[in-house]
């Protein structure tokens, strides 16, 4: 019998154990990834060259990091997994991959798929925030981490979720300056999902820790009025104190973000179920506890379900066993695992409630903001789009190209369907549909098919 | 090349700090017609960036850009090199001698 193939995209915590997983079955995996060194974006690597030791890079995580990146060296040192590196996959049909690299596209056959695409910043915007200047918050992390640069020389984060307080500790820990963290969460909300957060008081005592480590630095319950700039970037941010005072902090660079958002589109491309989720506040594709999305599809990690580093080193153990078990293989024990993916989603569905996206400042904008940084399409466009055409998203898109630029929606895509629930009195953002997915999933340049041989 | 003179952008100051790991090779390559420095292992976006404050214009506003999710998902920092090809800033490497433009040529035919 020939060896099944098995590709995995994504070379993250879950795309790395399911391939060891897969290792240890006896298979020979194919994981394409678009960094040039494993790690995902948490556990990113920097380049060669560059020095600094896993415990500066990763803190308390550097254990997990360093057992992460050496797992995968190790194999594919030993020729037990094809490692197709700095290529994304932009298509898949009919069971083949097509990915893009320096060299041009390629197709990739398989017969299971194991999806591990992770997860980027979710977004909401801010009036100004196309200003020079202002980035995301897993932007500003990984120019220190993989750089060593911080993105301006007095820099304000703003947003919610644990990479908000995370960053600003990394971030004074190698010297630069944080004017302030503003952060959209009451602490009201904070302290009611104490209980989820404490089955991992670990993390819990560490997040306090870090807290404290800002001091004055940190406001709870701000909403963000706007970003001040010029020619040349980044000038103030303006915002609202949880007391109702206006303020106003000078900066040169903003850090923007609310937690995390799936990166779904292959998944979608796939043909995988999606629902939306009130908790995460976003719609996610379906699949089982082990992963399993159909159509010999599988699916691990953030772009399954935000459970952040560790649940995606469990998720991607599941996912292979479940593959290797519909291959009728034998793989590993899994109740273990499920009962770490279960306390880890008890955890994570508290961090979602702790610092939720901040649908009222969205709903809130004010007509002139731009929406859709790709294309300057503003919050008013939107707002007439929906009027005018109906509280639908592909409508919306069609129309108004909301979620029709370069980047295909991902950071428009939920702050729209805000705007376009409450111009069509629906109650929640899902109610708006879901933007389909197309193939480019990224921006592809002809000739990567011209060339193919 | 046609000879043509690339306008530079009136500020000379970059817009990120280098905090750690400077010790890297330095890395020659030129931004809109001026040589500048880099260093080995950086992405062409910190390249730019820490000689220039933004990387390119927008196409659909009247703002600069200087990138935004340095993860590749964004698309806000494709950027044209002289000889034509563009290419996304977060994503990749410097490289001696590359020829970079933070505007779209005006001698195309």
């Amino acid at each position: 019998m020939t060896e099944p193939r098995v590709v995995i995209v994504g070379a993250g915590p879950a795309g790395i154990r399911a391939a060891e997983t897969l290792v240890t079955a006896g298979l020979r995996p194919t994981v394409i990834d678009e960094g040039a060194r494993a790690g995902g974006q948490i556990y990113r690597r920097p380049p060669d060259g560059f020095t600094r030791p896993p415990a500066t890079l990763y803190g308390s995580q550097a254990g997990k990091a360093v057992a992460l990146h050496t797992a995968f060296d190790v194999l594919v040192a030993a020729g037990r997994i094809v490692h197709v590196p700095r290529h994304s996959v932009v298509a898949l049909a009919d069971g083949v991959l097509h990915a893009v690299g320096d060299g041009g596209g390629h197709r990739i056959g398989y017969d299971r798929l194991i999806l591990a695409t992770g997860a980027t910043d979710r977004l909401a915007p801010v009036p100004n925030w196309q200003a020079p200047g202002v980035y995301s918050l897993g932007a500003m992390q990984i120019a220190l981490k993989a750089q060593g640069v911080a993105m301006g020389r007095r820099i304000v984060l703003a947003g919610s979720g644990p990479l908000l307080t995370l960053l600003a500790t990394q971030l004074l820990k190698a010297g630069a300056q944080i004017a302030a963290v503003l952060d959209t969460a009451g602490l009201r909300g904070q302290i009611a999902a104490f209980a989820d957060l404490a089955v991992r008081p670990s993390f819990a005592l560490q997040a306090l820790a870090m807290r404290a480590r800002l001091g004055r630095r940190y406001h709870a319950g701000v909403v963000l009025e706007g970003i001040e700039a010029t020619d040349s970037g980044v000038t103030a941010v303006r915002w609202t104190d949880a007391g109702g005072q206006e303020r106003r902090t000078d900066c040169d660079a903003v850090g923007l973000g609310w937690h995390l958002k799936a990166e779904t589109q292959l998944a979608d491309l796939a043909g995988c179920r999606f629902a939306y989720d009130a908790t995460w506040a976003q719609w996610l594709p379906c699949a089982d506890r082990m992963g399993r999305a159909g159509d010999g599809v599988y699916l691990a990690g953030d772009g399954l379900r935000l459970l952040g580093a560790d649940g995606a080193e469990v998720a991607g153990r599941l996912a292979a066993a479940a593959c290797l078990s519909d291959l009728g293989l034998p793989g590993p024990d899994v109740a273990a695992d499920l009962k770490r993916l279960d306390r880890l989603e008890r955890f994570a569905r508290g961090i979602a409630r702790a610092f939720p996206w901040p649908a009222d400042q969205v709903r809130a904008l004010p007509d002139d903001t731009v929406l859709c940084r790709c294309e300057g399409i503003t919050a008013g466009a939107v707002r007439e789009t929906a009027a005018y055409g109906g509280a639908e998203a592909n409508r919306v898109k069609s129309l108004g190209r909301a979620g029709m630029g370069r980047c295909q929606g991902r950071y428009c895509q939920l702050a729209a369907a805000d705007l376009i629930a409450a111009s069509g009195g629906l109650a929640q953002a899902g109610d708006v549909g879901r933007l389909r997915a197309q193939a480019p999933v990224r921006p592809t340049p002809v000739r990567a098919w011209l060339e193919e041989g | 090349m046609s000879g043509t003179v690339f306008a530079a952008p009136p500020e000379t100051s970059g817009r990120l700090v280098r905090l750690v790991e400077t010790g890297r090779e330095p890395v020659r390559f030129v931004l809109d017609g001026v040589e500048r420095m880099a260093l080995a292992g950086d992405t062409v976006l910190t390249a730019i960036l820490a000689n220039a404050p933004a990387l390119r214009q927008a196409e659909f506003g009247p703002e600069r850009r200087a990138g935004f999710c340095l993860m590749g998902a964004c698309q806000d920092c494709w950027i044209w090199q002289e000889q034509g090809p563009r290419l996304r800033a977060c994503s990749t490497p410097v490289a001696d001698g590359m020829r970079l433009l933070t505007r779209t040529r005006e001698d195309w035919p």
